[in-house]
C-alpha cells in the first residue's frame, strides 16, 4: 500500500535517494517542476516507461495538488 | 492523479512507494528550489529581500526598535511562537509607544503573497493599489522576506533575476 508523504518529510526522503516522477503531462513538467523529478504522465506509466527505474528504490510520485 | 500513480507503481513491482500528495502546489508555494522553463522568471519568493527583522508578539516596543536600527531597517514582522506571521512594526509604529507590546502597536495581519507569485501581475497590483512593500510568506504563514516595488521593477527591468 503506498504512503502518503507531507511536505515535513520529503525533503529527508530526497536527500536519502528516493527518486522522484511527476505524472503531469509533459508541459507541465517543462514549465516548472520539483528539481531532480522525472516526467512519466500518468497516461503512460507502464512497464516500459518505469525500466530506468530501480524498483528496489523508495520512489515518490507527485502531481499539481490533491487530483 | 498521483494516488492512482502510486498503486499503479506497486502493482508495477516497485516496493516502496509514496504519495507526495500536496504535490507541486505545495511545494512551490513553499518557496523550495524549482526547475524548469518558468524557473527563469523571477517569482516574489526570489526577489524578496530575506533578513527582515522579526519579534514575537509580547516584545516590548523599545526593544525591537532598537533591534531593527542596528541592522538598518525601518520595519519588523511580528510572529507568534510558531514562526507564523501575525502582524507588521511599519516605522511610525516603532517610535510612537516605546513601552507597549508589538502586539499592541503591530499592524494586524498585513497583505501577504506567496512566494510563487509570479512578479510582474503581483507588480501590476501594488502599482494600482501604491504599496511600496509585501511581506512574502510560506504555505504555512512563515516569514520568507519582503518583496521591495523597487526591487521587482529592477528585476523586470533587467529580464533576470537580482
Amino acid at each position: 500500500m503506498p504512503h502518503e508523504l507531507g511536505l515535513d518529510e520529503i525533503r529527508d526522503m530526497l536527500e536519502g535517494g528516493a527518486q522522484l516522477i511527476e505524472v503531469l503531462p509533459s508541459q507541465e513538467y517543462e514549465e516548472e517542476h520539483l528539481p531532480g523529478a522525472v516526467n512519466i504522465p500518468l497516461k503512460s506509466l507502464d512497464a516500459e516507461t518505469t525500466r530506468k527505474m530501480d524498483p528496489g528504490r523508495p520512489v515518490i510520485v507527485y502531481c499539481w495538488d490533491y487530483q | 492523479m498521483s494516488p492512482r500513480a502510486a498503486w499503479r507503481l506497486e502493482r508495477l513491482g516497485f516496493r516502496e512507494v509514496y504519495d507526495f500528495s500536496v504535490g507541486k502546489a505545495a511545494w512551490l508555494a513553499m518557496g523550495w528550489p524549482r526547475e524548469g522553463t518558468s524557473a527563469a522568471t523571477p517569482n516574489a519568493g526570489e526577489v524578496a529581500r530575506k533578513g527582515t527583522p522579526t519579534c514575537l508578539l509580547e516584545d516590548r516596543v523599545d526593544d525591537v526598535r532598537k533591534k531593527v536600527l542596528e541592522v538598518g531597517r525601518d520595519v519588523c514582522i511580528v510572529s507568534n511562537s510558531e514562526g507564523i506571521v501575525q502582524g507588521r512594526l511599519k516605522a511610525a509604529a516603532l517610535s510612537e509607544k516605546p513601552e507597549v507590546t508589538a502586539e499592541e502597536a503591530m499592524e494586524l495581519g498585513p497583505t501577504t503573497v506567496r512566494p510563487n507569485e509570479p512578479l510582474a501581475p503581483l507588480l501590476d497590483r501594488m502599482k494600482k493599489r501604491g504599496t511600496r512593500t509585501i511581506v512574502v510568506t510560506d504555505l504555512r504563514g512563515k516569514l520568507l522576506g519582503i518583496l521591495y516595488r523597487d526591487d521587482a521593477e529592477q528585476t523586470l527591468a533587467r529580464g533576470t533575476r537580482l
